[in-house]
């Protein structure tokens, strides 16, 4: 893990691949968040509160 | 003997102490604090950012405390030491992976409607406390990666004027301001930030123009 | 006076409310994330590149070495020119008036010629005939006369060798100088340099500013840096050494620093490559104001509306399931 990594180099960007895969991680982790079920409680409240 | 005066919302009362425990009673009762229940559209994987960021700054602090307990010089000379900078490296970047995914998420609800512009203003503070405090930590290393970070952010501290006052090539101040100061100043904000999401309870959505409210 | 208790029971009036355990939710969040941090710790570890020393620069780089601290005595390097807080012999950074580097004055002072080659030279005389007559050759010269030493010395070293140890340099006047730093290299290969550099003739020290300039003054450090991509040029600030992922959150901040104006020399509206590290930071304290104070901005605070992801995080508010009867 200590050797060098390799750059997406696009243009002017110049990324590390391990920076790269976190933040591709993260906006795919974003999407699967805003489309995934949720697990729903039972629904027994009245109401308001 | 005096009868004892009623106590009502309508005069102040003399004492100090009822007055503060009848603020926070009135501010964030205890089934505010700690609700069972939440509105149904509480309902999105998107929620859970939050508290996923509040654990990793649990395991941040727990492997810090690990670390500052035996020096700074212990995770370079042993193998358990290297497993706890380890496990204090890799939960600051899940730490600042789960925040920012929380910005995103109250970003696109827009959680600062309805007067929570402060919880929302707190955050961003949290966000940048913590990017000193991740600095400060990134400089108390002492390996190759401390030595260029603070030879080159001095010129940008000092181009601002602080960097006298907040000198990056003092590992002792560095290391007092990460182990101590910045952590309190952290964990303040984070417990002002859950006590204003708690008294204010989670926005409403966003409601389309003319629509009823539900 | 309506209380806050009271708001949020209207606030909520009128709205389904369903079963959430929140504690439980923070339980689950905390061993999970637990088992993420420990699992990939287990796997991948944590970046450690050993600290450069100045005896493994001055080992693997003489010439290098012996640039940089002719370079101290000519008062050319950066630490030499810098400004405040170290010094006054550059204003240092400002944009029109805004100069805060000049503001609060010379609260660290160094004296670079001094403090990285005088100093260590003295204590290494002791007990070295030649050193300490070479020393005080040097410091019972003109002001010009130095110059026109490290001039013409800085001139040779460019095409300097080195040999058996030694940097060799073609002939010239030179003056005391060949010796000096011969005595000053001999010093740093041995590692006495880092030693007084960092303890600064005290016993405890935590403060590495003295040890760090000298270094940042040569080229072994930031050719090590640049190995690692950790260079501003390279979005350095964003960058780990190794195959970890370092500080992604500072994209924003680093990307200033590969645009136009503050690659260029000439620049805009005053900011320019020289004064890219004020200007840089000027703006990202706007631009992070700005992200405080969203809730009041237009546009800013209106896209969530315009753009439609608060319907899939609400999309049973929007869309509510119908009960099959």
């Amino acid at each position: 893990m200590d050797a060098t990594t390799s750059y997406f180099h696009w243009g002017f960007i110049l990324i590390s691949v391990p920076n790269l895969l976190v933040i591709a991680g993260m906006i795919v982790l974003f999407a699967v968040a805003l489309v995934a079920p949720f697990p729903r409680g039972r629904e027994d409240e009245d109401a308001g509160s | 003997m005096q009868a004892a005066k009623p106590v009502s919302v309508k005069d102040k009362p003399d004492s100090w102490t009822l007055r503060v425990r009848q603020a926070i009673d009135r501010q964030l009762p205890m089934d505010h604090l700690l609700p069972h229940r939440q509105p149904y559209y509480v309902g999105s994987w998107v929620y859970v950012f939050g508290v996923v960021t509040i654990a990793a700054l649990v395991w941040v602090v727990v492997s810090g405390v690990v670390l500052a307990f035996m020096g700074p010089q212990w995770w370079h000379d042993s193998g358990v030491g290297r497993f706890f900078n380890s496990l204090h490296f890799w939960s600051v970047q899940l730490f600042f992976i789960f925040m920012v995914l929380h910005l995103w998420g109250q970003y696109f609800m827009a959680g600062w409607r309805h007067g929570r512009a402060a919880t929302w203003a707190i955050g961003v503070v949290i966000f940048g406390v913590s990017i000193l405090t991740a600095f400060t930590g990134y400089l108390s290393q002492q390996n190759f990666d401390s030595q260029f970070i603070a030879v080159n952010a001095k010129d940008a501290m000092n181009a601002a004027g602080v960097g006298a006052f907040f000198n990056v090539l003092n590992f002792g101040q560095m290391y007092g301001l990460h182990i101590m100061l910045l952590p309190i100043g952290v964990t303040i904000l984070v417990v002002w930030h859950i006590v204003v999401v708690r008294a204010r309870g989670v926005v409403k959505p966003i409601d389309p123009e003319g629509a009823a409210p539900r | 006076m309506k209380s806050m208790g009271e708001t949020q029971e209207e606030y909520y009036r009128g709205v389904r409310m369903v079963p959430y355990d929140l504690v439980k939710e923070l339980v689950i969040a905390l061993v999970g994330v637990g088992v993420l941090a420990l699992a990939v710790s287990a796997i991948l570890s944590s970046p450690d590149v050993p600290p450069v020393t100045i005896a493994a620069w001055a080992q693997s780089d003489p010439v290098d070495f012996v640039t940089t601290a002719n370079g101290e005595l000519a008062g050319s390097t950066t630490s030499a020119g810098y400004g405040n807080p170290y010094d006054t012999n550059s204003d240092g950074q400002a944009w029109g008036p805004i100069a805060p580097q000049k503001w609060f004055g010379t609260r660290i002072p160094i004296d670079s010629a001094d403090m990285f080659v005088i100093q260590p030279l003295q204590r290494a005389a002791v007990g070295d005939a030649d050193l300490d007559a070479a020393l005080k050759t040097w410091q019972s010269a003109t002001s010009d006369q130095q110059g026109k030493w490290t001039d013409a010395y800085g001139k040779a070293l460019a095409t300097a060798t080195v040999t058996g140890g030694n940097v060799v340099v073609a002939n010239g006047d030179y003056g005391p100088l060949p010796v000096m730093m011969s005595g000053l290299l001999g010093v740093a290969q041995a590692g006495g340099l880092d030693g007084l550099l960092q303890i600064n003739g005290r016993f405890y020290q935590t403060d590495y500013t003295p040890a760090l300039l000298f270094m940042g003054d040569g080229g072994y450090l930031s050719a090590q840096a640049e190995h690692w991509n950790l260079l501003g040029d390279q979005w350095g600030m964003m960058n780990e050494t190794g195959r970890y992922p370092g500080q992604t959150w500072l994209w924003l901040y680093t990307m200033w620093y590969q645009v136009p104006p503050f690659t260029s020399d000439t620049g805009f509206l005053g900011l320019n490559a020289s004064n890219a590290d004020l200007g840089i930071i000027i703006l990202m304290t706007l631009l992070t104001a700005a992200l405080a104070l969203v809730p009041f901005i237009p546009i800013l605070r209106d896209i969530p509306r315009w753009v439609p992801i608060h319907r899939l995080i609400w999309r049973d508010y929007y869309a509510p399931r119908r009960k099959v009867l």
